[in-house]
């Protein structure tokens, strides 16, 4: 199964500075891998970069938000026949030593979507500001009780998924703005297995997008999210595609 | 009560609206679908012109002490009705555009990796419902 056609999909926007160092540490970490970035309708030189170091690149015509992003890479994806797709952010926070242990844990079976949480090992190495450690926790409360298991970090973006659950996303029930704990409790529902591996990760050096005025809009957005993905009837995964993976 | 002068006016206001609605319908100005609430609308405020007695009828029922008030309510009510169906229907339009946005760019990728071109123009046996979408409403952008 190490021969497994795996995607790393990097959404972008206006990341000129550091994307290219991103693509080529995931290249370097794993370089049997195809590198995509989708540059989220940029300004800047952010799709040039990334085609520089290596990757394969998704240009949106018009800034679309870092879900509809993702679910682009998702779609680039499924069609692509990969196998196994993964998604890094675009402004060096994640580092892609983590990809393989991640690959690892999704590999041994069981699992369908692995998480990197900062959160997991509480060695401290990663201090966020008390707003977002409140929002943070506060959501991964939720989330762990939804969904009956420890979530320690829903908003983390280091994520690796077999392609059944990239192709789940590439339906209505993925959410264009940014998908957080609420797919955690979307997966969960539709019988997903979610796991978390412990990982670091450097503070964001950009703007955080839960950062600022919009960090009120967040905690309304996830409570409202949350609250009608539970009232939604479950949307149960496609039966077949659990032989295909075991 | 009402003066006859008043009445006038408004039963011929009211058919106005109600005639204006169907002259854009008829030059495809406005789908058959949005004209529902605007035709109602209209055929209420008729009966309300041409019957009196309902205007002062409603009133009492809803415990108004004024008839202008019951028309202010009701007016109120239907504003507030059609904004939310225009938050509706932009929210489906913004699904719609991102699903775009996605499709062009999928499209006009530009590779440096092993691409898989001919997957790429529709596959993921997810998106296909989007592009059916009935014919009337194909038309209609069109004309537009």
């Amino acid at each position: 199964m190490n021969n497994d056609r795996i995607l790393i999909v990097i959404p972008a926007y206006n990341e000129e500075t550091r994307v290219g160092d991103v693509v080529r540490d995931v290249k370097s970490t794993l370089p049997h891998v195809d590198v995509l970035v989708v540059d989220d309708g940029s300004a800047d030189r952010t799709a040039a970069e990334a085609a520089e170091a290596g990757a394969i690149t998704l240009s949106l015509p018009v800034n679309s938000g870092y879900g509809a992003a993702l679910q682009t890479g998702y779609k680039y994806g499924v069609r692509g026949r990969y196998e196994i797709l993964g998604q890094i952010d675009a402004d060096g926070q994640h580092r892609a030593e983590f990809l393989p242990p991640m690959l690892d844990a999704l590999r041994e079976g069981d699992v369908d979507v692995v998480i990197g949480s900062r959160f997991l090992d509480r060695d401290g190495h990663y201090q966020p500001s008390l707003a977002r450690q409140v929002g943070i926790g506060l959501f991964a409360r939720i989330a762990s009780l939804v969904t009956r298991q420890h979530v320690s970090d829903p908003t983390s973006g280091l994520q690796l998924m077999r392609i059944d659950v990239a192709r789940f996303f590439c339906s209505d029930v993925y959410p264009a703005d940014y998908p957080d704990a609420d797919i955690l409790i979307l997966l969960y529902r539709s019988g997903y297995r979610v796991r978390e591996v412990p990982v670091q990760m450097s503070p964001s050096p950009g703007q955080s997008m839960h950062s600022g005025h919009r960090s009120l809009y967040y905690v309304y957005k996830m409570t409202l999210s949350i609250l009608v993905t539970v009232l939604r009837p479950p949307t149960r995964r496609p039966q077949h595609r659990e032989q295909a993976n075991d | 009560m009402i003066s006859t002068n008043t009445r006038i006016v408004a039963i011929a206001g009211s058919v106005m609206l109600l005639l204006l609605i169907v002259e854009l319908v008829r030059r495809r100005r406005m789908k058959e679908e949005y004209s529902v609430l605007w035709v109602a609308t209209s055929l209420v405020l008729i009966i309300l012109a041409a019957w009196g007695g309902s205007l002062h009828f409603l009133t009492h029922a809803i415990g108004a002490v004024s008839e202008s008030s019951t028309l202010y309510f009701f007016g109120l009510l239907f504003v507030i009705f059609l904004l939310l169906h225009f938050s509706v229907r932009v929210s489906l339009l913004e699904r719609r555009l991102t699903a775009l946005v996605q499709e062009i760019a999928l499209l006009t990728h530009n590779s440096t990796g092993p691409p898989h071109l001919e997957e790429l123009a529709g596959g993921d046996g997810v998106s296909g419902e989007r592009r059916q979408e009935p014919q009337s409403q194909r038309e209609d952008v069109t004309r537009a």
